[in-house]
């Protein structure tokens, strides 16, 4: 399979909806093929080849890789559903990147979209920049977001980090906001750097690890006492937490845990 | 454009089930003009025809929904507290339809769209809050194509409750007459009687002789009461039943005891409008319509016992003339609750967990919401099924059933096709419950059940039937001359079907090659081709002009605790498109009763 290069024709105004660029669909057509599947702007369908030029370039490879080549922070679903192949995004990402994605790669160079990586089914995710909110989480109404795959955030995430969260891992090298693990029931949270409030509110299962300060503790989660590198599943913390479990706001006997790191940098 | 805009049709040489007219898969030509069954056309007429060949085919009147729940608050509240029901369920636009979404609430247009795709032309709402009554005709207004009314929910209001403490049928029956005109509702629905009003002090009634808060009256008294008003009046269709203690194991008892009550009353349709032929009776027979009998047809005093008491109900109504019941089966998959059962809701929640939502209406009633899955891996949920399909085949007389998934309660509308291969094959059904928690068949009698539904019993079950009961059979549900041109022609050679293939009568079913409305075709193999608007049917019954005086002194008088001013309570004329009023109980025949009353 050619690698896939769509690069951006300019400033796109009202935002495209474009489910088509997966690789997985892309594999096997020519340029022109591709560049006459439809996108959705608004209310009308266009050609992608109206928002991107398509060139295919380079020797086969086993797997389709699509490097789109500059910003598409105004262009939602890119890989939507993808189930193999990579794409590579240099710049920024928009809204719902990899959304119910079950397999394959993301890359994106810069800050990603709300709703990206919701209700992911498997897979890889990297954001190397920044998260917008609702990331890796569930759909609006939905009480079990993703189930499987790996989010990966080098930046910081906003609010509703991993919402529902089923299965899989998040893991964010900066900060969260706001109700960061909202009604998580399994999976791995990672926060290596601070949280706002509502962290792990109406969690029922699964794992949140916080390794910076929380401005607000969530008031449903009782001490389990303190562990010294505890290990989770295949990672090895370092260093010693707090163990809570929780919420017990949201029901009698709920299974979520959450850490906290106690000796943190610069605190006794 | 119509494609045929004289509603003139020649419908040719199929397979024809019109169970009104006791047509059982006859090869019959039917003759339709200006929208309407006639017994020939001219030769010039003919010549003008839209001529379609059903060779081969099974030809049926277009499909009546007498129970489902597809417009107002309850409807719109399910679209909005679930999102998630939606964003994998979208209907593009095209040249002549609206876009749409929503998998088990979709948005009206979807609604309209599909029902018609699946041959269903009328379809009435279940429950309609007199509160709610304008928002019940604004949707019903944008619901595309089908020809539609709603049922009236009178069973806990408080005036009702009154008259009937005070046991004044007469401004019980000037009251309903009045409601009836003033919100252009069609029949009489009774939700939880007695039992909704109390749970505005979070209670609920449990027998049919408790008397309820405040009011002191009993769910027997209701519903023998609404009845005897509903006969008094002479209303199209008879009082329309939701049991008390739905949901609840062990229930069956109760919904046949409620059943009971009525059995003493004769139905008595008098109804002012030309009635199309049939040759078999198209009155209705019954004097009580169960809604939703799987709900209320449990067995055993919990969860851990539970089972079917779908036998025991079925044994009490094969034993009686005056009961229908609508099944409100369970297809399985997702579905969201809907019912004016506050308390049920509730009951629901606490089971399940599930996102909810309740709401008290004034004095009127009350309603509730809650999104829910059935599993074939859950126990209960599988002993739901059996007992779904249990309470349509062991009921021996198929005039006595209607085919219902209590859309969107026990599933959605669109899964009537699955419904039709488990009623048309013992092994559909076998198939399914090796699929199933084993309660399916051990708590239940389906496994022993071999009755396979013909086309004809079909028919029945999802139009004749459907129609007759809800007193619509003076033009629905057959193809008799004056009937409405309303016809739907399935891929099916009735000579040639094997009912043990379900993905076979599912996919026919599911796409019938055309539906017809009015002598248009409006869908062709699940395609919409053409968008009529379709009618809005209710009843102006008339009552005794001194009773309706003093009972609208009492209603003046309570006026002051609802939470709208007077003015603003009838729905105007405006929120109905094509209405189509039936006159009931009209005065020439009120005065002659009049006069009889006065020579004794």
């Amino acid at each position: 399979m050619a690698e896939i290069k769509l690069v951006p024709r300019g400033r796109i105004g009202i935002t495209v909806e474009a489910e088509v660029i997966r690789p997985d669909l892309l594999a096997g057509k020519t340029e022109d093929e591709i560049g006459r599947l439809i996108v959705w702007q608004g209310p009308r369908e266009l050609p992608l080849s109206q928002f991107f030029e398509v060139e295919l370039q380079g020797p086969a490879r086993e797997e389709t890789r699509i490097i789109i080549e500059g910003d598409v922070s105004r262009v939602k679903r890119i890989g939507q559903g993808m189930k193999s192949g990579v794409i590579e995004i240099r710049g920024a990402a928009g809204m719902y990147t990899g959304a119910e994605m079950a397999g394959g790669k993301i890359l994106v160079q810069g800050d990603a979209g709300s709703w990206s990586g919701m209700e992911m089914r498997g897979g890889l995710l990297q954001i190397a920049g920044n998260a917008a909110d609702h990331v890796g989480s569930a759909y609006r109404g939905n009480w079990r977001g993703m189930t499987g795959g790996q989010i990966l955030i080098g930046g910081d995430a906003r609010s509703q980090l991993g919402g529902g969260l089923a299965g899989g891992s998040i893991t964010v090298e900066g900060n969260v906001e706001n109700f960061c693990a909202i009604r998580q029931s399994g999976g791995l949270i990672l926060i290596k750097g601070n949280a706002v409030r509502g962290l792990g509110a109406e969690m029922n299962g699964g794992t949140v690890v916080l390794s910076g300060a929380v401005e607000s503790f969530t008031p449903g989660f009782i001490p389990q006492g303190v562990e010294s590198d505890p290990r989770i599943g295949e990672l090895q913390l370092e260093g010693r937490f707090a163990r809570f479990s929780g919420d017990y706001a949201a029901g009698k006997n709920p299974k979520g845990v959450l850490y906290c790191r106690m000796d943190r940098e610069g605190e006794e | 454009m119509a494609a045929n805009p004289s509603k003139t049709m020649i419908i040719k040489n199929g397979y024809l089930f019109d169970p009104l007219n006791a047509i059982d898969g006859e090869v019959l030509d039917i003759f339709i003009r200006g929208g309407r069954v006639v017994p020939s056309l001219s030769g010039s007429e003919a010549r003008e025809a839209t001529v379609i060949d059903a060779r081969g085919r099974t030809v049926m009147p277009g499909g009546v929904d007498a129970h489902s729940h597809v417009a107002g608050t309850k409807v719109n509240a399910g679209r909005l507290m679930r999102p998630e029901d939606h964003y994998k369920s979208v209907l593009k636009r095209t040249k002549i339809t609206h876009s749409g979404s929503g998998y088990t609430v979709p948005s009206v247009y979807k609604q309209g769209y599909d029902y018609a795709a699946m041959g269903y032309t009328t379809v009435f709402e279940a429950a309609m809050p007199p509160l709610e009554a304008r928002h019940t005709h604004e949707e019903m207004r944008a619901t595309p194509i089908l020809d539609m009314g709603a049922y009236m929910v009178f069973g806990n209001n408080w005036f009702i409750m009154r008259y009937l403490k005070e046991g004044d049928i007469e401004r019980a029956a000037a009251y309903v007459a009045w409601m009836m005109r003033t919100h252009k509702a069609y029949g009489i629905k009774c939700v939880n009687p007695a039992g909704v009003e109390n749970w505005g002090w979070a209670k609920n009634v449990k027998g049919l002789d408790e008397p309820n808060i405040h009011f002191e009256v009993t769910s027997r008294e209701i519903i023998r009461g609404l009845a005897e008003v509903n006969e008094l009046l002479g209303l199209p269709m008879s009082l329309h039943l939701h049991a008390n203690n739905l949901g609840h194991p062990g229930n069956w008892e109760i919904a046949r005891d409620s059943l009971m009550i009525t059995s003493s009353l004769e139905p008595d349709s008098k109804m002012e409008l030309e009635w199309a032929e049939t040759k078999e009776s198209a009155r209705r027979r019954q004097t009580i319509y169960l809604a939703h009998a799987q709900f209320n047809s449990y067995g055993g005093s919990s969860w851990r016992d539970f089972c079917s008491g779908a036998p025991d109900l079925a044994k009490y109504i094969n034993q009686t003339e005056n009961v229908v019941i609508d099944s409100g089966s369970i297809p399985f998959g997702p579905a969201t609750t809907m019912t004016g059962d506050g308390p049920a809701q509730h009951d629901l929640y606490m089971l399940t967990g599930q996102k909810w939502s309740n709401c008290d209406v004034e004095m009127e009633c009350g309603s509730g919401i809650l999104s829910l899955v059935y599993l074939k891996g859950s126990a209960v949920h599988a002993t739901m099924w059996a007992i779904g399909l249990e309470v349509l085949l062991l009921i021996d007389d198929p005039w006595k059933t209607i085919m219902t998934t209590d859309h969107p309660n026990g599933g959605m509308f669109s899964q009537y096709p699955q419904l039709i291969a488990w009623l048309m094959s013992r092994k559909a059904r076998d198939d399914t419950a090796k699929e199933c928690h084993k309660w399916a068949y051990e708590r239940s009698s389906l496994g022993g059940v071999d009755r396979e539904m013909s086309l004809y019993d079909i028919a029945i079950l999802t139009r004749a039937n459907s129609a007759r009961t809800i007193g619509m059979a003076h033009r629905k549900g057959h193809l008799g001359v004056g009937a409405d041109g309303d016809v739907t022609v399935y891929d099916i050679d009735p000579k040639d079907l094997n009912v043990n293939d379900p993905s076979y009568i599912i996919s026919r079913f599911s796409r019938p090659d055309l539906t017809i409305k009015d002598g248009q075709i409006v869908a062709r193999k699940g395609e919409i081709v053409y968008v009529p608007e379709g009618r809005r049917y209710y009843c102006q019954p008339y009552m005794d002009e001194e009773v309706e005086k003093e009972m609208m002194r009492d209603v003046r008088d309570w006026f002051k605790y609802y939470t709208v001013g007077f003015a603003n309570y009838p729905v105007p004329d405006k929120y109905l498109k094509n209405p189509v009023p039936i006159p009931v109980n009209v005065p020439m025949e009120a005065v002659a009763k009049e006069v009889g009353r006065w020579q004794r």
